[in-house]
């Protein structure tokens, strides 16, 4: 196979996932209101908890809206990731997804071509947000805004890569809803989005060792320390990890055939 | 065939290659020691650790921690900034430290429990408010000879001097006043009341305006000197915090004209005001319980001293954005800085 039939299928694939941003706009709409309502609703009520002690990467007090700022971008990237394993459950219902792996290319390329694909997808969104943001006095340095973007796209991958991985077990499109129950709000949740582990580690002990082992921490304080132009290399390491780790994993348990209709179903679950 | 040497040698030593040498080397030690003297440095009094931190105002980083009296809260330098007094309240004497060896040179007699001072701009004197004696205690800097008391109001704290020298002017904390002296003769010429437990007042640059915090009422008063009466009140109120902690102590304007910045204590910002139209333009997030606050010589920076955190905020002035908090001694009181 040529080169040339690899870019174009990756083209393709990431037309393909714009246009599904593009012509869903209630996506992008609740892509954004969805991280504002935490940072102009929820936030509001503590802006001054933080107000106690400096915490890397910070060099002075913040207040809340500026703490979970990285977070919320976690969470866009979160979401936008897991949409996009939805997206592949649906597909395979609707007989779409053969169409993609009548491809000769490997199915290794085309998953990581769709990885690439909703990762891309999101940057404008976190962008978008970041441009909101502003206006509630989260205003990092300059090149904060550059810094933040390598990290952006390697969180985004790694939790493309978890979804996808997710959604090779999922036979059909209503149980997504439950496992995004189970997957989305324990990540966000269980992490440093909302409070700095310490706050964790002061409540509970056993919480704190769930947040200090949650990839979608290490993506938090990846953006958090980027965003302010320093390097975190622990995140990084995890991050990068687990990226390739869950990558793998979903290549390798990634099944189309799972939910079809009129194939012989395998166990339920 | 030609030597080298030689002519290496002749170059050398023409008189313009000399000359020009003397000049750069001259001007490399100019710049050395130009380099050296212009690092400004900020003075911290650590109440609870009894010693000054010392932060280099360059790389924004304590440098150095000076053992010094008991209890020290206001500090300032006098002319030259070659010595810094310091109110060591607990040793009820004024600490005079020169500022080259680090070493206490002398100690005033200040009266009990000195808390703040204002240092004439002759240089010559040195008031001193006496919180547990309702006094002012007037210092001679050179005799080290107390040249005057005036009985003020309870629990004096606040000291400020007229740019001119003629004013002299002390707050009493449970009295709620301010009290005006004639500088010349000592003598109590006037009080004016303003709100609940004043503690500090700031003259403007042009000696019209005298700028005076109240911590309970939670005011700042803006007094026409002219007519000792005030002409505004300016009040806080920050988003997300209660009211009864924005307790106004320091207040600090700039030589333009343009901004005052306001120390809200407990509420743990600094307001922004518009020195012109009154009106608080922002609020920047310190550390806990900020009290006192300098501007740098070039008032690119406000420094602020952040009692129960322990630490001094750095604020840019144009910018209107807090930059870093340093960690300094326990309970950081007072601040002066030598250019």
């Amino acid at each position: 196979m040529k080169l040339s039939g690899y870019v174009t299928a990756f083209n393709g694939i990431l037309k393909r996932e714009a246009l599904r941003f593009v012509h869903q706009r209630s996506r992008f709409f609740s892509s954004m209101v969805r991280p504002l309502l935490w940072l102009a609703v929820f936030a509001a009520g503590f802006r001054a908890a933080l107000g106690i002690s400096i915490i890397e990467p910070y060099s002075t007090y913040i207040t809340y809206e500026v703490y979970i700022a990285p977070g919320l971008i976690a969470m866009i990237l979160l979401f936008n990731a897991m949409q996009s394993s939805l997206s592949m459950v649906y597909d395979r219902e609707m007989g779409s997804m053969r169409i993609l792996l009548m491809s000769p290319l490997p199915r290794w390329y085309l998953l990581l071509s769709k990885l690439a694909a909703s990762t891309i997808v999101a940057i404008p969104q976190v962008y978008a947000f970041l441009a909101i943001a502003w206006l509630f006095e989260v205003e990092p340095p300059a090149p904060g805004f550059l810094w933040v973007l390598p990290a952006v796209i390697l969180a985004g991958v790694m939790l493309g890569a978890i979804g996808l991985f997710i959604s090779s077990f999922i036979r059909q499109l209503e149980n997504f809803a439950g496992v995004m129950n189970f997957v989305i709000f324990p990540m966000f949740f269980m992490s440093s989005a909302l409070y700095p582990l310490w706050k964790m580690q002061e409540s509970s002990e056993w919480l704190y060792w769930l947040c200090s082992v949650n990839p979608f921490t290490f993506g938090v304080e990846l953006i958090r320390f980027a965003l302010y132009g320093k390097f975190n290399g622990e995140a990084l390491a995890v991050v990068s990890g687990c990226l390739l780790l869950f990558t793998v994993l979903a290549v390798l348990v990634f099944n189309p055939e799972r939910g079809q209709i009129g194939k012989k179903p395998s166990k339920p679950g | 065939m030609n030597n080298p040497r030689p002519l290496t040698h002749v170059r050398l030593a023409s008189p313009l290659k000399t000359s020009l040498i003397r000049t750069a080397l001259a001007t490399a030690t100019l710049l050395a020691s130009g380099l050296v003297l212009a690092t400004p440095l900020a003075y911290v009094s650590n109440e609870k650790d009894d010693s000054l931190s010392v932060i280099d105002l360059d790389s924004l980083e304590v440098i150095n921690t000076i053992e010094v009296g008991q209890r020290p809260r206001g500090i300032t330098f006098n002319k030259d900034y070659s010595l810094l007094y310091i109110c060591a309240s607990d040793d009820d004497t004024v600490q005079v430290l020169d500022v080259a060896s680090n070493r206490v040179v002398a100690n005033l007699p200040s009266g009990e429990d000195p808390e703040q001072f204002a240092l004439h701009p002759d240089g010559d004197r040195l008031y001193i408010s006496n919180e547990d004696s309702a006094l002012v205690t007037v210092v001679d800097t050179h005799t080290h000879e107390v040249s005057g008391q005036i009985d003020v109001g309870v629990e004096p704290e606040g000291m400020g001097v007229s740019p001119d020298g003629k004013l002299v002017v002390n707050t009493s904390e449970t009295t709620s006043m301010l009290h005006w002296i004639d500088a010349s003769t000592n003598q109590l010429i006037h009080n004016t009341k303003v709100d609940q437990r004043p503690r500090h007042v700031e003259f403007s640059k042009d000696g019209k305006q005298l700028w005076a915090s109240a911590e309970i009422g939670g005011t700042v008063s803006v007094i026409d000197v002219a007519s000792k009466e005030e002409i505004h009140k300016i009040r806080f109120n920050i988003r997300g915090v209660h009211p009864d902690k924005v307790q106004p102590v320091g207040v600090k304007l700039t030589s333009d004209g343009r901004y005052a910045f306001v120390a809200l204590g407990p509420a743990n910002h600094v307001a922004v005001v518009d020195a012109k139209t009154y009106e608080v333009l922002d609020y920047l997030l310190v550390g806990r319980r900020v009290w006192h606050m300098a501007l740098t010589p070039d008032e690119k920076y406000l420094l602020t001293t952040n009692g129960i955190s322990g630490d001094v905020s750095v604020v840019d002035v144009a910018r209107q954005k807090v930059i870093k908090s340093i960690k300094v001694g326990r309970y950081p009181w007072g601040l002066a800085i030598k250019p």
